[in-house]
């Protein structure tokens, strides 16, 4: 149930699974073991979910892969984790906040390597030790990470089978030290025999469901293929740079074209080129590069030229927090231009909706003749999971195309829907100049009253009259109080709203995919017979919840939770929210 | 709209102007730039609705609505950008960008190195007058560093830069330098340029008259270069670094590879591509 | 005119026609190709140089108008009127329905622009009628000069008898220029001032 877009619908039961950091520095290979762990528990026929953080260094620096596997779809991390093994502990302490541990907790780490840190042992984890290193120099030519591997995914419950299969199919090296490897993992999940307290999947269903193995990244790059992108100017920043990778050469195989630019500024004024030529246009960055951008946003909105820029969001201000996630460019991206310049602001809100809102995204931009801004983060962006396969929306936008006739072309003629048919050049009959400054409806040049206010009107309504359909939102269960959250966030209030039962609860999910131009009416539809509203975001500000409110009539007294980055927000920390506001609005509403 | 003139079997200059009149000061050399490029347009016979001309924001930006040509008028600076994007997504139009020095030296300074080195096939012409004219009178990178302005009394104090020297040193493929008192020269140039692979450099001296009346002597200035085009950088390097300035032709037409642009036809549908995703 | 076709005549002393005002030292390289001109070649020029005037007078008409200059650029459609007329003439005394292509994408000059064109950079938001005249009248002077030198270098006597017709009809030129200059008098010394300062766009 990656994605629901059926009204009403009862949320889901969701399984908690079983949750395991794998943790090293410099050379260990968690993030292969993980990447690993997670294709072989899709082989199993599970759900799963990857999450990486690491450190600041390059090459070297301590990393760990958080892993959560289950029998139904993983939504998010879950509040804490059954399992840490660590390869070595150099710096992992650092990860400690992202790691929680309980008493139920199991520790795992090396003998060798020295003691489990303090911060992870405070919280009354079970320590075992277990021989990764000397086991892997046993085998020659075997790496520690594939004991782990073994240790790891057998504590889990996958069969040595599936990640056996998913190291062959992995392996891009010789053959010799493939042999060494499969020993290494066998030994490790030998080595699980001995542990015990963890708990283990119950067997999956064989693999043979349709099943996706994606990061939020290349969803998006595929949505924005699938919708019809066939350009893309690129320029590297953390966390977008994955799905511009992802996309150059799945770009070539279908035909397009990837340009690397020599800044944001090139690269957004690039895909507004392409795009004025015709052919569909994307570029992706996070806050600073969205920035920088601002100006080139307002010429697609006052040109009428169709763009897509998807921002993976991470935390903010400036440089912020690179690697981290944080929901805190919606104000911008819903109000960050100069002038009055509607343009279209879409939130994913799972790994696998990257690819049907980034596909949405380019269908809005091309049928509407205007910017249209994505947020993913670096939550999802970074992410990996194992999801249905998604279904195709059938998104591919078309341009209204102008045709040459006996009256002479306007270009920003005003019609009734506020879309004028656009010509690309190459058309006999048809030349015009596609401008920045204000126009006629010829698209001269005008700084008269009339004209303005013409074209204000035209481009406005263009966006606020477009019949959105069913997509502007996930609206999911019923009841007097709404839940009100966007983007990543989603799933962790899905879970929470699962694990309340919020259907006795009486508390529903609006999860908002068309953040702008916001569906004020929809809105209250979706409303109707709510009383308490809480909003629910990763920012320090309450982006969404200011914006609702200088933007809709929400219902009694509105309610924000929030918290900024780095962390995500847990289904537990927001299912408390919810039980302490659901109980606190009631108790107001009963007379004493 | 631009509206062309009715095409006739051989197009003519005039059948790249549109109805509009220039909004440029009496005077202006951008008005000889106009007419070259129409007449190198001319030379060419490319049809009209095969070539877009792109700019950035200044008096010289004004150009594309000026042409009978599909024009692209962005924002300040970033020309060469959107010329690059729509040149690589739609390779079989010809593109133009043109702009000031402002535009191009100073906000959109990066870019010229890039778009340089990049070497798409493009022109850039780009109309100097040494001075920033839609905003009144602002020293530009290559305005003289003892030119009293409000901005800067006195002048800048700093020296101005030799756009193509920067031009030679970051790979354009055809650095040329025209004079807009030589209409029918520059034609010639801007015609070449077009025809050169690659990235094409053209630096146009054009006198603004309002803020820099003394740019009225260029006409006694400017001259010919004594020389043939070479395809020697370092030969070109030096020519252009001990000329005076107003040497006018073609002072490096080069063989470097253009950068390659799509001709590539579809391997799979997007369904295909996802087989990737599958587990 | 009653210009003869004939072939070949001997080169145009070029290097003698760059005194024109802006053109000094700015010949092109000396072009062995074009150092005998048929008549066909010479009217061929002629015709160009009368068009680029027509074109040139045109955008200076189109220029004052936009700056509400409506005088001169009555005045300078006029001239383009005039110098329509001359092209148009050539034509007819070739017998041609059309210009040849090669006088349609542009010639090279001994000096950077055309005998007969006003340059762009002599133009001011403000001039007067007499203004106008005034460059009008050089730009005769210089198409006047410019058949005479060709009249003089030209070993054939089809093209040196076009050449001095030619010559003549500028020189009339010349002459009904000087006489509108005395109708419409010299203007003010102050006719520049603008008490307001330029303004700021985009």
């Amino acid at each position: 149930m990656s994605v629901n877009h059926l009204q009403g619908r009862p949320v889901p039961f969701v399984d908690a699974g079983i949750s395991i950091a794998l943790a090293g520095s410099g050379g260990s290979g968690v993030m292969t073991a993980g990447t690993l762990l997670l294709t072989a528990a899709a082989k199993a026929g599970c759900y799963g979910l990857m999450v990486r953080t690491s450190g600041p260094q390059i090459r070297g620096g301590e990393a760990a892969a958080l892993v959560r596997l289950a029998r139904t779809p993983v939504l998010t991390l879950d509040d804490r984790f059954d399992l840490l093994l660590a390869i070595d502990w150099q710096n992992v302490n650092r990860f400690a906040d992202e790691i929680p541990l309980d008493a139920s907790s199991v520790l795992l780490g090396d003998p060798d390597e020295g003691e489990a840190p303090e911060a992870f042992r405070a919280a009354g984890a079970r320590y075992l030790p277990v021989s990764l290193k000397a086991t892997a120099k046993g085998i020659p030519g075997s790496w520690t990470n594939m004991v782990a591997l073994g240790l790891a995914g057998t504590l889990a419950g996958l069969p040595i089978e599936a990640l056996e299969s998913a190291l062959r199919e992995s392996w891009k090296r010789d053959v010799g030290k493939l042999a060494a490897n499969l020993k290494a993992l066998a030994a490790g999940a030998a080595a699980a025999k001995d542990i015990d307290g963890v708990p283990r999947l119950a067997a999956g269903n064989g693999g043979a469901a349709d099943r996706w193995l994606i990061s939020g990244n290349e969803a998006a790059g595929y949505g924005a293929i699938r919708g019809g992108v066939r350009f893309v100017a690129a320029y590297p920043i953390t966390p977008a740079t994955e799905l511009l990778e992802w996309m150059a050469p799945a770009l070539a195989k279908v035909g397009g074209t990837l340009l690397q630019a020599e800044d944001e500024l090139a690269s957004v004024n690039m895909i507004i080129g392409a795009s004025y030529g015709g052919v569909p246009a994307l570029t992706a960055t996070a806050g600073p590069g969205l920035a920088l951008m601002t100006e080139a946003l307002g010429l697609a909105c006052c040109a009428e030229l169709p763009i897509v820029v998807v921002d993976v969001m991470r935390g903010g201000p400036s440089t912020g927090i690179p690697a981290k996630s944080e929901q805190s460019d919606l104000s911008f991206a819903v109000s960050g231009l100069p002038g009055d310049a509607p343009r279209l602001v879409l939130a994913a809100n799972s790994i696998a909706d990257c690819i049907a809102t980034t596909q949405w995204a380019v269908h809005l931009a091309e049928e509407l003749q205007a910017p249209a801004i994505v947020l993913s983060d670096q939550f999802m962006g970074q992410s990996r999971a194992i999801v249905d396969r998604p279904a195709d929306p059938g998104f591919s936008g078309r341009r209204l195309a102008a045709i040459a006739g006996a009256s002479p072309y306007k270009r920003y003629l005003d019609t009734p829907s506020g879309i004028s048919p656009m010509a690309i050049p190459g058309t006999p009959g048809l030349v015009y100049t596609a401008d920045g400054l204000e126009h006629n409806e010829a698209g001269t040049p005008s700084s008269q009253a009339r004209d303005h206010h013409l074209q204000l009107d035209k481009r406005l309504r263009k966006l606020a009259d477009h019949d959105y359909g069913r997509w502007w939102a996930d609206v999911e269960g019923s009841g007097t109080h709404a839940v009100i959250t966007f983007g990543s966030t989603t799933g962790g209030v899905r879970e929470a709203l699962a694990r309340l039962n919020a259907d006795a609860l009486g508390v529903r999910l609006l999860s908002l995919r068309l953040l702008a131009p916001l569906r004020c009416e929809q809105l209250a539809t979706a409303l109707e017979g709510v009383t308490e509203v809480l909003v629910v975001e990763q920012n320090h500000g309450g982006q969404l919840f200011n914006y609702l409110r200088a933007m809709a009539d929400l219902p009694g007294r509105p309610r924000s939770f929030r918290r900024p980055g780095p962390l995500p927000l847990r289904p537990g920390e927001i299912a408390a929210a919810i039980r302490d506001w659901v109980g606190a609005t009631s108790i107001e509403k009963e007379p004493a | 709209m631009n509206q062309p003139a009715p095409p006739t079997e051989v197009l003519t200059a005039a059948n790249y102007k549109s109805v509009y009149k220039p909004i440029w000061c009496p005077g202006c050399g951008d008005f000889s730039v106009l007419s070259s490029v129409t007449k190198a347009l001319a030379i060419l016979q490319v049809p009209p609705h095969e070539v877009v001309v792109v700019s950035g924001i200044g008096c010289s930006s004004r150009i594309p609505a000026y042409t009978s040509c599909y024009g692209f008028h962005g924002v300040h600076g970033r020309a060469l950008a959107a010329a690059t994007g729509l040149k690589v997504a739609r390779p079989e139009l010809t593109v133009l960008a043109a702009g000031g020095d402002g535009d191009g030296y100073s906000i959109g300074g990066n870019h010229f190195l890039h778009a340089c080195r990049r070497n798409v096939d493009l022109t850039y012409i780009v109309m100097d007058n040494h001075v920033y004219g839609m905003t009144k009178g602002q020293a530009s990178p290559t305005t003289e560093p003892d030119w009293d302005n409000k901005l800067s009394p006195g002048g800048t104090g700093i020296r101005a830069f030799n756009p193509l020297v920067i031009a030679l040193a970051s790979g354009a493929n055809f650095v040329a330098r025209a004079f807009s008192g030589d209409p029918n020269g520059a034609a010639q140039i801007i015609a070449e340029g077009i025809r050169h692979p690659g990235f094409s450099f053209i630096e146009i001296l054009s006198p603004c008259v309002t803020f820099r009346p003394e740019q009225r002597e260029w006409k006694r200035q400017a001259h010919h270069a004594p020389v043939a085009p070479t395809d020697d950088a370092a030969r070109a390097a030096r020519r252009i670094m001990t000329d005076d300035g107003f040497n006018i032709g073609v002072l490096y037409a080069g063989d470097r590879t253009p950068y390659p642009l799509n001709g590539r036809s579809p391997q799979l549908t997007p369904e295909q591509l996802a087989a990737e995703f599958q587990t | 005119m009653n210009t003869r076709k004939k072939p070949h005549v001997a080169p145009p002393a070029k290097e003698k026609s760059a005194e024109a005002p802006g053109a000094r030292a700015t010949q092109p390289p000396a072009d062995p190709e074009k150092a005998h001109l048929s008549l066909v070649e010479f009217m061929a020029q002629a015709w160009a140089m009368e068009a680029e005037a027509v074109q040139r007078y045109g955008e200076l008409a189109d220029a004052m108008e936009a700056h509400n200059n409506l005088e001169v650029a009555a005045m300078f459609r006029t001239m383009a009127q005039y110098e329509g007329k001359h092209a148009d003439q050539l034509l007819a005394e070739m017998g041609w329905s059309e210009p040849p292509i090669m006088a349609r994408s542009g010639f090279r000059w001994p000096s950077f622009e055309a005998p007969e064109n006003v340059p762009f950079e002599d133009l001011h938001y403000l001039m007067q009628p007499w203004h106008a005249l005034e460059l009008a009248l050089a730009a005769e002077q210089q198409a006047e000069r410019f058949f005479g030198e060709l009249a003089r270098a030209a070993t054939t006597p089809s093209v040196r008898r076009a050449a001095l017709e030619l010559q003549e009809e500028e020189r009339e030129h010349v002459a009904l220029v000087k006489a509108w200059m005395e109708k419409v008098g010299k203007p003010d010394r102050d006719w520049a001032n603008d008490p307001d300062p330029p303004v700021h766009n985009e």
